[in-house]
């Protein structure tokens, strides 16, 4: 008589669109201007020893390891977190949530789970866009404060910037989805009484993943030092 | 009379039902029955705890002490297996209609039959029309979003949704709260029409003396943790337990009982020749 719990396809879609596709324009955007400033920063102290081409060292390093997986997780955590805590919360006081569990719908089937595995597949995509667009933002920096040309920068980006770096960048990412939707979705839940109760909830979701993306990465930091990658 | 249309088995047996939010006591070693095909009426003041008796009946809730069985089901001991088949026989309608928001009506009515029956779209459709006829929604509602309804529209597509696995048991939160006054008259003949129609089992919660005098079978009157009385209403009228007296007393209790059992008497000779084989 009951289904097997499946996979729901048509939320899985729908979320990789709004969480991944619609965030592209302000990723794209937000780390081709972090990859300006770090170009920027580091110019005037390369140019100091004559190291100008290190540049792409630089700024292939610290977006691809670093900044890319970050900012991308933070956008979205202050972009699809919030949402998901304002959805699940309003569906909370509206008693949409005790709908579904007395029309026995789970609501983690249907709330949580297309979600975490939208994320999953939305998120590195994402780092990956924002790793690109921040070496374009450093490499024009490049060219216009030290005269960096675009081919000798990325000849020396691939020679800086090997596979392990741009995937200990890009493995984060999957952490940091799970972070980001675990506790949009939690926080959601925690809904209880009317519409403050939603807006309480939906700045704590944004704070506490902003938070906790931050350790997160930290961790990372350490362990991949300690394990030397 | 109303009440004789019951055949006494019993459907959802409560005992010694207790319940605690921190110290506070709602409910202390509560009893009730409710008797298949009646329409059983749960009163109370504010935080008497009805609204938590029935969220312990639908399976969202569950009290810190005591039984409740439903279709002879002990709850507290139920199977997830055993809980979703309890759930498809059991429909509930929402105070505020519990619609999902993302969904036209038709889809929220059509979504319980997409996701626990095989059947195609079209019959879906129809299936979900045909409840919202039901429920006595007007056609041109039926591709809204539940936003664009008003509040009597939005708690019958509830009512819709409630009723479109063909339930046996049906839960009403509150169906006539908000309701202008006509569309609440509506509601008292909706829920006898369903009753009589299909032998529902009909469990509700309502402030609505009216609706009480004209549809309720049963109501059980709840205070203090216990239930202060069972009875019809007119039997109700009878007692003299302060709980009780304070929806009979004061003008709108009066003028509700002299309306109602105005009504029982003009409507008795039709159901008694309904009766008739």
């Amino acid at each position: 008589m009951a289904h097997p719990s499946r996979i729901r396809w048509r939320p899985i879609l729908f979320n990789i669109r709004t969480a991944g596709f619609d965030a592209l324009p302000i990723v794209g955007l937000l780390s081709f201007l972090l990859g300006i400033v770090v170009a920027y920063q580091g110019a005037d102290q390369l140019r100091q020893y004559g190291a100008n081409v290190y540049i792409a060292d630089l700024v292939g390093l610290s977006m691809m390891r670093e900044f890319a997986p970050l900012i991308t997780a933070i956008i979205v955590a202050g972009r699809s977190g919030s949402a998901y805590a304002a959805q699940i919360g309003t569906m909370a006081v509206t008693e949409e949530i005790d709908a579904l569990r007395t029309l026995g719908i789970a609501p983690l089937d249907l709330l949580v789970l297309p979600k975490i595995i939208a994320m999953l597949i939305a998120l590195p995509l994402l780092t990956v866009f924002a790793d690109v667009l921040g070496v374009v933002g450093g490499m024009i920096m490049s060219r216009v404060q030290l005269g960096v040309g675009y081919g000798e920068f990325l000849d020396r980006l691939v020679k800086a910037v090997d596979l392990s770096t741009y995937l200990v960048g890009v493995g984060k990412a999957p952490m940091f989805a799970v972070i980001i939707v675990m506790i949009g979705c939690f926080q959601g839940f925690r809904t209880k009484g009317g519409a403050d109760s939603v807006g309480r909830q939906t700045t704590r979701s944004v704070v506490q993943s902003i938070f906790m993306v931050i350790v997160a990465d930290a961790l990372f930091s350490v362990a991949f030092s300690a394990l030397d990658i | 009379m109303p009440g004789q249309r019951s055949n006494g088995e019993a459907v959802i047996e409560l005992h010694k039902v207790s319940t605690r939010f921190g110290s506070h006591v709602v409910h202390a070693d509560l009893d009730l029955e409710v008797r298949r095909a009646e329409i059983f009426a749960l009163i109370g003041g504010s935080g008497s705890g009805k609204s938590t008796l029935l969220r312990e009946m639908i399976l969202l809730q569950k009290p810190d002490s005591g039984t409740i069985r439903v279709f002879s089901n002990d709850l507290q001991t139920l199977s997830d297996e055993a809980a979703l088949v309890l759930r498809q026989r059991c429909g509930v309608m929402f105070q505020h209609g519990g619609l999902f928001g993302t969904l036209t009506v038709k889809e929220n009515v059509g979504l319980p039959l997409r996701e626990h029956t095989n059947l195609d779209d079209d019959l879906i459709d129809e299936i979900a029309s045909w409840k919202l006829a039901l429920a006595g929604l007007n056609a041109e509602a039926w591709t809204q979003y539940p936003t664009e309804l008003s509040g009597g529209m939005m708690k019958r597509a509830s009512l819709a949704r409630a009723l479109a696995l063909d339930p046996e048991l049906l839960f009403l939160d509150e169906p006539t709260a908000g309701l202008d006054p006509l569309s609440a008259g509506g509601v008292d003949e909706l829920v006898r029409k369903l009753r009589d129609l299909f032998g529902l089992t009909i469990v509700m919660i309502t402030h609505d003396l009216d609706l009480l005098w004209q549809a309720a079978d049963r109501v059980a009157v709840l205070a203090e943790g216990k239930v202060q009385g069972v009875g019809s209403m007119a039997e109700l009228a009878g007692m003299d337990k302060p709980a009780v007296r304070q929806f009979f007393d004061g003008p709108r209790g009066r003028a509700a009982q002299q309306q109602g059992q105005r009504e029982l008497q003009a409507r008795a000779p039709v159901s008694a020749s309904k009766e008739k084989p």
